[in-house]
C-alpha cells in the first residue's frame, strides 16, 4: 500500500509501454477517448491504489460472477495491479476472525480512504436477523463499514434497489443502500450489472479519482442514460412495425422486434445494446429473448414477463416508441420525485454537490 | 473440551456459519447454521408461472441456470409439454458448460487455497516447477519464464499486503505440497480466473447473458438458423465450437493434471471427511426427453449404507418419500416440530429463535439455521459430484465405472478412499471430465440438427394460459454441479399457488433432524482432526469439499399467506 499504480505495476515488471497501453485501454474503457489518456496517465502515477472492501448481504453472487467476467481489464490484472481488495467474501483466503480482520484493519488503517462495494440489499425485518454474519446483522455491519468510507457503490439491482427479495410482498423488509446510509451512493443496477460496466466504473472512481456523473437515481450517466430500446439493433423493425408474433416463429428468425414478446427495452435504461455481454458476445435481445428490465427499480412487480407493454396506435412511427418513452419516462419521474420526498432529502442533497463540484472540477 | 466457531464461512455462496465441539484434538460435534432468508418461494405466489424461471434463477449467481432449469422442467410437468429435440439440447449444452465452469472456479478459486500454500510458492524453484508440470501436462504455457513472472507478481503483491489472500494459514504444517507444486497451484488459480470468463460465453450465444441466462417454458428463446444473420448460425456455432475446444485443453491439460498433482500429496484426507453413507442423485443429461429418464446420461436413483449392489429408485411425486423437517430450524409447523412434509404440502412459517445478535456463539440453542432439514424416506442423503458418480457406478454405467478405476489406479487408492474429503474434490473432476465428453457429443448432435434444417426450439402448444387445466402440479428434477435440486409447483387458474424449492445444499448443509441425524456437513466433519483451534484449515477442506452454496438453500414460504411472525427476542 502507499504506491502509485504505476509504481506498482514497474515493480511487477510491466515496462513504460505497458502502463500506457494499460492507460489507454482505462481510458476506452471510461469513455474518454484518446485526449483522455493523458489524463489517465497522471492519476494512475499520483495515485495510491485504494483500498477496497466487498461486502455481501441478500444476495445470489451473482455480482461478483459477474465482475469476474470483466474482460478489460481482466479481474486478475484488476485484483493484482489496480485495488487493494481486502475483503470479499467470495474469493479471500481468510475464513472466521481472521476474515473479519481483515475487514476491520482495512477500516482502520484507511480511515475516510477505503472504498466499500456493496452486493446485496439489507433486510430490515425482524431487528435484521434474516441476514447475519459473524454473529452481527447485515445493518450494523453495513453502518460500520459506511461510516469511514470515502465512496460506496452499490452493485447490482439488490444493492440498488433491493431486486428479488424485495418484490412483492417483501417477506423480509429487504431495503436497498442508499436508504440506509447517509452518504451519497453510485447505483449500479442490473441483474447482475455487465461486468466491463463495473469495471468501468470501479476504474472511474479508482482511476479517475472521479465520482462518475450520476442520474436522479444515483445511476452513471455513462451506462444508464440510454433506453435498451434506442440503442437496439432491432430498433429499426420496431420502426418498421416487424415483430415476432411467437417464440421461434419465421419472424424471430430474421430478428424482428421482441415487443409484442414483453420486450422491456423501451422502459429499461442500461447499456445492453451497446456494450452487450461476456465480452461483447451478445445480449438478451440477441440471442432472442426480450429485455426483462432487470436494472429497472421494480421490474419483477411490473406484470408478467411476457405481457406487452400498453398498447400504443400507429406501430412503426417513430414517435411512437417516444410516446411509449415519455410515459414512462414520466412515471419514472414520479416515482423517483416520492422517493426523494419520502426517504431521501438530505443525501440527494449531496449527491447534488457532487454533481457540482464534478463539473466544477470539469 | 473446545468449541470453534468460523463465521463468515467465505470461498463460498451466501452465509455460512459452523460451530465445532472439539475433544482431545478431534471434532466430536458440529452445528451448520444458514444464517441469511429472503422469502423467494413466497415472492412467488400469485406470479405467472412462466416467468417463474426468472425469479428463481435468481435464488443462485453462482450456480446460475440450474434453477431456471427446474422451473421450466417443473412447469412443463405440470402442464403436459415436451420440448423439441434440439431445445432439449441446447439446455444440455448450457448445463454441461456450467458443470465445467462451476468445477474449475470451485477448485481454484474456492477450494485450492485450502490446499495451495500461495506464501510458499515464493520459495519455489521456477525451473523446476517448470520441468514438473511438464512431467504431467501437455500446457505449453507451462515454462520457467512463465512461473518465474507469476512468482514476481505473488512477490510484489506479498509486499504490499496480500489484498484477498491476506490472514489465511498460510505455514500451517497440513499444507504439505512442495514450493513448485504450490507455485504451479497459484499461477494456475490466476489461468482459471481469465480462462472461466470464456466458456460461459456459451451461455451468452444461447441465452443471451452470463450470469443468469434467458431460459423459457417450452422450448429455449433463441432460433437456430444456419441462413439467418440474427439467428445462432454458422458464426455462433463456430464461436461455440472454439470455447468447447478451449474447455477441452484447460480441463485435460490443466484441471485434472492439477487435481491429481495436489491429491497425490493429501492422500491422508482419503480417511477423512466421508460423512453420511447415503447417496442421492435425480439424474440428468435427457437424451431423449425429460420423461425417459432411463435415457439420461446420469442414472436417477439412491445408494444406502454404501451398498453398491442396489440402486433405489425415487419418486419426487410420492408424499412419504422426500420430506422436510424443521426440528432445528428457525421455523414453525402446525402440527409440531417432529413432523416432516412433502414439499407439495410445504408449510413454513419463519421464527427465528436464536440470540439476540451481536452474538458469540449458538451453543445452547435447539434450533440453530434457516435451512430445513430434507430427509428420503427419513434417511439422511449426501448428494453432489460424489453421490451422482457412486449412483452411476452402482447402476452399472460402463463409462462412469472405467473412469472412476482408472484416476483411483492412478493415485493408487482403494475404492474406499472415494467416501472422503479427497474423494468428494477429486469425484468433482470425474464429473467434469464426463461433462466435457457430454458436451462435445450433444454440439456434436446440434449440429446434425442443423444439417437436417431440424431446428425448431419451441414446443408452443402450451404456452397460453387459457389451453391450461385450471388446477396442475408438477415437479421438475435437476442434477445441478452441486447435486440434487428439485422445484415443485402448483397452479390454479394461470397462476402460482404454491412453489418449493429443495436443493442442494438444503441436503448436504441442514441441521440435525427430530431423530437427531446429522445431514451431510456436520456427520462429515465429526471425527475430524484439529490441529490448531486458531486456525481450522481442516474444518475448511472438508465443507468446500461439498461446494456450499448457501443462497440456494434457504427459502421462506408460507402456503395460508399467514403474516410472518414477528421475531420476539427472550
Amino acid at each position: 500500500m502507499g504506491q502509485s499504480i504505476w509504481n506498482s505495476m514497474e515493480t511487477k515488471g510491466y515496462s513504460r509501454r505497458d502502463f500506457l497501453q494499460f492507460c489507454a485501454t482505462a481510458a476506452a474503457v471510461a469513455g474518454l477517448g484518446q485526449t483522455g489518456v493523458a489524463e489517465v496517465v497522471s492519476a494512475f502515477e499520483k495515485k495510491e491504489k485504494p483500498a477496497v472492501v466487498w461486502m455481501h448481504f441478500q444476495e445470489c453472487t451473482c455480482c461478483s460472477e459477474s465482475f469476474i467476467r470483466a474482460s478489460h481489464p481482466i479481474v486478475v490484472d484488476a485484483l493484482l495491479d489496480v485495488l487493494d481488495l481486502n475483503y470479499t467474501e467470495t474469493l479471500m483466503a481468510a475464513s472466521g476472525f481472521q476474515a473479519e480482520k481483515c475487514l476491520s484493519d482495512t477500516i482502520e488503517k484507511n480511515k475516510g480512504k477505503y472504498i466499500v462495494l456493496v452486493e446485496g440489499a439489507v433486510p430490515t425485518g425482524a431487528d435484521g436477523v434474516y441476514c447475519m454474519i459473524g454473529g452481527k446483522t447485515a445493518e450494523s455491519i453495513l453502518q460500520t463499514v459506511a461510516k469511514d468510507a470515502a465512496a460506496i457503490v452499490a452493485w447490482g439491482s439488490c444493492a440498488s434497489n433491493g431486486c428479488v427479495q424485495a418484490a412483492k410482498p417483501n417477506p423480509t423488509g429487504a431495503t436497498p443502500i442508499h436508504k440506509l446510509v447517509d452518504k451519497p451512493v453510485i447505483n449500479v443496477p442490473g441483474c447482475p450489472p455487465i461486468a466491463d460496466v463495473m469495471m468501468a466504473v470501479v476504474t472511474h472512481l479508482l482511476v479517475l479519482g472521479q465520482v462518475p456523473k450520476l442520474d436522479s437515481q444515483g445511476r452513471p450517466k455513462e451506462f444508464y442514460g440510454r433506453r435498451v430500446h434506442d440503442t437496439c439493433y432491432r430498433r429499426a423493425n420496431y420502426d418498421a412495425g416487424l415483430f415476432v408474433e411467437s417464440w421461434d416463429d419465421e419472424n424471430a428468425h430474421k430478428g424482428y422486434c421482441l415487443y409484442k414478446m414483453g420486450c422491456k427495452g423501451p422502459v429499461t435504461y442500461n447499456a445492453c445494446s451497446v456494450v452487450k455481454w461476456n465480452e461483447g458476445t451478445s445480449y438478451p435481445i440477441q440471442s432472442g429473448h426480450g429485455c426483462i428490465g432487470c436494472s429497472e427499480a421494480g421490474f419483477w412487480d411490473n406484470g408478467p414477463f411476457y405481457q406487452h407493454l400498453p398498447s400504443f396506435p400507429g406501430f412503426g412511427i417513430e414517435s411512437t416508441a417516444d410516446t411509449v418513452g415519455m410515459v414512462v419516462g414520466a412515471a419514472t419521474l414520479a416515482g423517483v420525485a416520492a422517493h426523494a420526498v419520502v426517504t431521501n432529502i438530505r443525501k440527494r442533497s449531496v449527491i447534488a454537490e457532487v454533481h457540482a463540484e464534478d463539473q466544477k472540477e470539469s | 473440551m473446545a468449541r470453534i466457531v468460523v463465521d463468515p464461512v467465505t470461498r463460498i455462496e451466501g452465509h455460512l456459519r459452523v460451530e465445532a465441539v472439539v475433544e482431545n484434538g478431534v471434532i466430536t460435534d458440529a452445528f451448520s447454521s444458514g444464517t441469511m432468508v429472503r422469502g423467494l418461494e413466497k415472492i412467488l405466489i400469485g406470479r405467472d408461472p412462466r416467468d417463474a424461471w426468472a425469479i428463481t434463477e435468481r435464488v443462485c449467481g453462482v450456480c446460475t441456470t440450474v434453477h431456471a432449469l427446474a422451473s421450466v422442467r417443473a412447469v412443463e410437468d405440470a402442464l403436459g409439454i415436451a420440448v423439441p429435440p434440439t431445445a432439449e439440447l441446447i439446455r444440455n449444452i448450457m448445463m454441461a458448460t456450467l458443470y465445467l465452469h462451476d468445477h474449475v472456479v470451485h477448485f481454484y478459486h474456492l477450494h485450492a487455497l485450502d490446499w495451495v500454500d500461495v506464501v510458499n510458492a515464493l520459495k519455489a524453484d521456477p525451473k523446476k516447477a517448470a520441468e514438473l508440470a511438464g512431467s504431467f501436462s501437455k500446457w505449453d504455457k507451462n515454462t520457467p519464464a512463465y512461473f518465474s513472472q507469476v512468482q514476481d507478481k505473488i512477490k510484489a503483491f506479498a509486499a504490499s499486503g496480500l489484498g484477498i489472500f491476506a490472514n489465511g494459514y498460510w505455514g500451517h504444517p497440513a499444507y504439505k505440497l512442495p514450493p513448485e507444486v504450490n507455485l504451479i497451484g497459484v499461477a494456475h488459480y490466476l489461468d482459471a480466473l481469465e480462462w472461466q470468463k470464456e466458456i460461459v460465453k456459451i451461455h451468452a450465444v444461447f441465452g443471451g447473458k452470463n450470469p443468469h441466462p434467458n431460459y423459457l417454458v417450452g422450448g429455449v428463446p433463441c432460433s437456430v438458423d444456419a441462413n439467418e444473420v440474427a439467428a445462432i448460425n454458422s458464426e455462433r456455432l463456430n464461436l461455440v465450437a472454439r470455447l468447447i475446444g478451449q474447455a477441452e485443453e484447460f480441463v485435460n491439460e490443466v484441471y485434472i493434471p492439477d487435481l491429481l498433482a495436489v491429491a497425490s500429496f493429501y492422500k491422508d484426507w482419503a480417511a477423512w471427511g466421508g460423512g453420511l453413507k447415503n447417496y442421492l442423485s435425480y439424474g440428468e443429461y435427457p437424451t431423449q426427453g425429460y420423461a425417459k429418464t432411463e435415457a439420461f446420461k446420469y442414472p436417477r436413483g439412491v445408494v444406502l449404507n454404501r451398498d453398491l449392489s442396489t440402486v433405489h429408485p425415487v419418486n419426487p411425486r410420492d408424499s412419504q418419500e422426500i420430506k422436510e423437517y424443521i426440528a432445528s430450524s428457525w421455523y414453525t409447523y402446525q402440527g409440531g416440530d417432529g413432523v416432516g412434509i412433502h414439499p407439495w404440502a410445504g408449510e413454513t412459517t419463519l421464527n427465528y429463535s436464536g440470540p439476540k445478535p451481536p452474538f458469540e456463539t449458538l451453543e445452547g440453542y435447539a434450533k440453530y439455521s434457516f435451512l430445513k432439514t430434507p430427509r428420503w424416506k427419513d434417511n439422511a442423503m449426501e448428494v453432489g459430484p460424489l453421490a451422482r458418480l457412486i449412483v452411476a457406478y452402482a447402476a452399472g454405467h460402463t463409462d462412469v465405472q472405467e473412469l472412476v478405476k482408472d484416476t483411483l489406479g492412478k493415485l493408487n487408492v482403494p475404492v474406499t478412499a472415494l467416501f472422503s474429503t479427497l474423494g468428494r474434490t477429486a469425484a468433482r473432476g470425474l464429473d467434469a471430465a464426463l461433462a466435457l465428453a457430454w458436451l462435445k457429443e450433444f454440439f456434436g448432435q446440434l449440429m446434425d440438427r442443423v444439417k437436417i434444417n431440424e431446428t425448431s426450439t419451441f414446443n408452443g402448444e402450451r404456452w397460453e394460459p387459457k389451453s391450461w387445466p385450471k388446477d396442475a402440479e408438477g415437479v421438475g428434477l435437476v442434477e445441478a454441479p452441486r447435486g440434487a435440486l428439485a422445484h415443485w409447483i402448483k397452479i390454479h387458474d394461470g397462476k402460482i399457488d404454491n412453489y418449493q424449492l429443495v436443493v442442494p445444499t438444503t441436503w448436504n448443509g441442514s441441521p440435525r433432524d427430530a431423530k437427531g441425524q446429522h445431514s451431510s456437513f456436520e456427520a462429515s466433519l465429526i471425527g475430524t482432526p484439529v490441529a490448531n483451534l486458531e486456525q481450522p484449515v481442516e474444518i475448511l477442506r472438508t465443507i468446500h469439499s461439498f461446494d456450499p452454496c448457501l443462497a440456494c438453500s434457504v427459502h421462506l414460504y408460507d402456503p395460508q399467506g399467514r403474516h410472518i411472525s414477528q421475531v420476539s427476542f427472550e
